[in-house]
């Protein structure tokens, strides 16, 4: 696994749990594919596809893809940071295929495009919902489908 | 008092009783429930229904279809995905219908009252609440309990016109 990561000029977290690279998006497809081809490393398994928001502040979005290795044992984590306004990366569908629904996730929570994604719509959210609510800036709708979204906290029943 | 069909009835099997108190019994007597559930509570109704709390001697067993069934248990989240659904379900159900809300979610939105932006605080923003269930999730006993909330409410029903009910308060005095 590190003569890969090395060919990339990359070296794993040691602090974190499985090892951590981060890699430019750029070179994102470049890298997974060698992990999931290389008979080296053979990652034939994504566990997960994770999106973070970091928030306005630190302006940045994150994608995490967690792979494992079935043969060998092996996990790790692959990061790659991306821009708060129009986050967009490509699909690694064409890889693995559980990753489909993964980005999809991603998606409608957090509003991070999948280029080349076959089928990109919200997955859990309804279809004409307004925003992506894990955004930590999310604000939610005031009515859906005619109800108010907020808690309304009951009037006391006034003095008859 | 001995229950109804313990008793016995001397005047050749010939009972009367006012019409709104036999349909009333009749009603209360074969509650059946929707089979369906939304969150964690759902784990309880299902329990309710279980040798143990025996819903059965209710006269109450789940039906698979809205058509056939008469009360509603709303049991758990009630999202606004949802909604939508229960509202279509509640309206296929043929009256008389009754809805308990059981746990605090369909009751006011429960835990995800202030940071759940897909939740609706209550079910009964969308369809009309005969009995609520507090509890997160409420225990079998407590869901039996609503129950029998439903049937004193059931009890008290009456198919008397409210016109004949106006006459009779408009009636002079003597
Ligand atoms: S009231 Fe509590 S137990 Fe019931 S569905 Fe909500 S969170 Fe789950």
């Amino acid at each position: 696994m590190n003569a890969v990561l090395e060919k990339y000029q990359l070296s794993p977290e040691s602090s974190a749990y499985p090892p951590t690279v981060r890699v430019d998006s750029q070179n994102l497809i470049l890298l997974l594919t060698e992990l999931r081809e290389n008979p080296a490393t053979y990652f034939d398994m994504l566990s997960c596809v994770t999106g973070i928001d970091n928030g306005p502040e630190a302006n940045t979005m994150e994608v995490i893809y967690h792979l494992y290795s079935i043969p060998f044992h092996q996990s790790l984590a692959v990061k790659v940071v991306l821009p708060r306004e129009n986050p967009e990366i490509e699909s690694v569908c064409h890889l693995w295929k559980t990753a489909e629904w993964h980005e999809r996730e991603a998606y409608d929570l957090l509003g991070i495009r999948f280029k080349n994604h076959p089928d990109l719509r919200r997955i859990l959210l309804p279809a004409d919902w307004v925003g992506h609510p894990l955004r930590k800036d999310y604000q939610h709708q005031e009515y859906y489908h005619g109800v108010h979204v907020a808690y309304q906290a009951p009037q006391p029943p006034s003095d008859r | 008092m001995k229950g109804f069909l313990d008793q016995e009835f001397a005047q050749g099997g010939v009972l009367v009783t006012k019409a709104d108190d036999l349909l009333n019994w009749a009603r209360l007597s074969s509650l059946f429930p929707m089979t369906f559930g939304l969150a964690c509570c759902a784990i309880e109704f299902m329990s309710t229904g279980t040798t143990v709390y025996d819903m059965d001697r209710f006269g109450m067993a789940p039906r698979a279809t809205p058509r056939q069934a008469d009360v509603m248990i709303v049991s758990g989240t009630v999202t606004f995905k949802m909604a939508d659904r229960i509202k279509r379900l509640y309206e296929q159900m043929s009256e008389p219908r009754y809805v308990i809300s059981m746990g605090s979610c369909s009751n006011c939105g429960g835990p995800y009252w202030q940071h759940g932006y897909h939740v609706v605080k209550g079910v009964d923003k969308i369809i009309p609440v005969d009995v609520y269930v507090p509890g997160c999730p409420p225990r079998p006993e407590a869901l039996i309990g609503g129950i029998l909330k439903l049937h004193e409410k059931i009890r008290g029903e009456s198919r008397v016109k409210p016109v004949e009910i106006e006459k009779l308060m408009n009636l002079p005095k003597t």
